[in-house]
């Protein structure tokens, strides 16, 4: 693979947050879990990684992440502070598919983590926790504890624990696959009006058609065995995702196309 | 949560009450039958005393017996304290790498497997005084079950809230105070509630070994004495404060993990189905 020049640096507007340039990763085991992908996120995206299990999805949001490490090929966060162990500072958060919260905290205290890591006083931090719990629609419930509250209102908080940093990019790695269909509509607006509002870049890893159809502004598709990219597009821009969008000619079509691409990239394999 | 409705609140109380009667009631039956059983049958006071004459030995020999107990909750106590430093400390050492673990592991369970009679006497040998050896000897008993319980909950910590701390450039310090050693929590109680039980264990069995007189010693010594001059109702008497001892460990330890698990942890809850 041939490293691209540094040379169109005036014809970029925007420094893409992060850039994987022909990644692979395999693990201990011998598996093959992700080969050649290359993939560049630019601020104000919302990009869905979508394919059947087992296509790396997840293992590629870890790797932007910054986990766990490339097998071959460069991963890089251009417009990050790279600290020194080889990680972009602060700009990057996370939302596992569990709400992962530590049970003996407080939901303030499962929010405070982040900034509690970077050494900033609970006293410092406080606005920053309860502007973030306010983003999220849980102001009144910070002095609760995790087993207190329902999974959609622990997915929130694990939100809001990832907005407290104010990130440039969100990586959410299926969130909302273990919750009903109403709560997960619901915060799937949420996260639409939290993308739109703050000007971040989403990473949204789905298995759900609908759900990348919904939300994003552009879909990745992916085949499984090993893990690749099938596929790369952007959907046409929708000013206002309200409810009525749910229902609009222009939602069918996308998620038409994206239900046909991903057919496509299951197609693909011997079942 | 509970409390705030008069409902839930006298529903909380009635269940008090039940739990601290119903074990009293039992407890009062069993001492009727062994007085009536020692009455009826006309046992000679010195192979069973009745319960009566074990209260009045007790009031009898209370100053005897009562330095004695503090002599052997002292030890108890204090190789309890440091066998939870020690476990704590060293179960932290040990996850620090798995080969640490490998190198050391074994070892913890060799002294423990090691029955804690057979190495008393090489310890009362070894100790300066007899008291230490009682401690050295208590400790040993107590630590591991610490040591054990807290190495499987540093190690059994959410993977995921593990890479969270990874992706939040957590450093090692922080990851283990800030996660591992919260997370641990449950299973620490778990080994402070059967270490109490086992130190109390231990600082009686040493003591019998030891077999030490003289001013400053122990209840398990008092009870052996107590045997050779057929002292029977004194005997009952110096176990009854054993009893109450172990009784008052388990309390204090139940208490402490209540204390620190009741507002997160699933042991700590009532199931609200």
């Amino acid at each position: 693979m041939v490293q691209p020049q540094h040379a169109p640096q005036a014809a970029q507007c925007k420094k893409p947050l992060v850039t994987m340039r022909s990644v692979s990763k395999s693990f201990s085991s011998g598996t093959l879990a992700l080969t050649d992908m290359s993939l560049s996120v630019e601020p104000g995206e919302f990009v869905s990684l979508l394919g059947p299990s087992g296509c790396g999805k997840s293992t590629a949001l870890r790797i932007i992440a910054g986990l766990g490490g490339t097998s071959s090929g460069v991963i890089d966060w251009p417009s990050s502070i790279i600290n020194a162990r080889g990680l972009p500072e602060g700009d990057i958060s996370f939302v596992f598919q569990e709400p992962t919260l530590m049970p003996w905290q407080t939901v303030f205290g499962n929010v405070y983590l982040p900034l509690r890591l970077r050494g900033m006083p609970r006293a410092a931090a406080a606005p920053l926790i309860r502007e973030a719990l306010q983003t999220v629609g849980l102001a009144d419930v910070e002095g609760a504890y995790p087993r207190e509250l329902s999974g959609g209102m622990k997915m929130r908080v694990s939100i809001a624990r990832a907005l407290v940093t104010k990130p440039k990019l969100l990586l959410m790695d299926e969130p909302f696959a273990a919750l009903d269909e109403i709560t997960r509509q619901k915060l799937n607006d949420d996260v639409l009006t939290l993308w739109a509002s703050r000007g971040i870049a989403v990473i949204f890893v789905t298995h759900s058609v609908f759900e990348a159809a919904y939300l994003s502004t552009r879909v990745v598709v992916m085949k499984a065995r090993p893990g690749r990219v099938h596929a790369d597009f952007p959907l046409d821009p929708v000013e206002d995702k309200t409810a009525s969008y749910r229902t609009s000619e222009t939602y069918r079509l996308a998620c038409e196309k994206v239900s046909r691409s991903l057919i496509e990239a299951i197609g693909g394999e011997d079942h | 949560m509970a409390s705030t409705n008069p409902a839930t609140a006298q529903a909380w109380r009635n269940d008090l009450i039940l739990r601290i009667c119903v074990p009293i009631l039992v407890l009062a039956v069993l001492i009727g039958i062994w007085a009536l059983g020692v009455w009826a049958s006309e046992v000679p006071q010195y192979i069973l005393p009745g319960p009566w004459a074990v209260a009045k030995a007790l009031v009898n020999d209370w100053h005897t017996l009562f330095p004695a107990l503090l002599v052997t909750a002292k030890i108890t106590i204090v190789s309890l304290l440091l066998a939870l430093v020690g476990g704590v400390a060293i179960a932290v050492f040990l996850v620090q790498s798995r080969w640490i673990e490998l190198a050391f592991y074994p070892i913890a369970v060799i002294l423990q497997v090691t029955p804690i009679v057979a190495i008393s006497p090489l310890i009362l040998i070894y100790a300066p005084t007899t008291q230490v050896a009682l401690l050295i000897c208590a400790f040993l008993v107590a630590f591991f079950p610490i040591l054990s319980n807290m190495v499987t909950g540093l190690k059994s910590v959410d993977h995921n809230l593990l890479n969270l701390f990874e992706l939040y450039g957590a450093s090692p310090l922080q990851t283990l105070w800030y996660l591992k050693i919260p997370a641990a929590q449950p299973y620490f109680m778990t080994g402070l509630r059967i270490g109490g039980g086992l130190a109390l264990i231990a600082a009686v069995v040493a003591e019998f070994a030891a077999g030490s007189a003289g001013a400053g010693s122990g209840l398990a010594f008092r009870l052996l004495e107590a045997q050779f001059r057929m002292n029977i109702p004194r005997l009952f008497a110096a176990l009854l404060m054993l009893s109450v001892l172990g009784v008052l460990i388990f309390a204090a330890t139940s208490f402490v993990s209540w204390l620190v698990l009741h507002r997160w942890h699933e042991s700590s809850l009532k199931r609200e189905n």
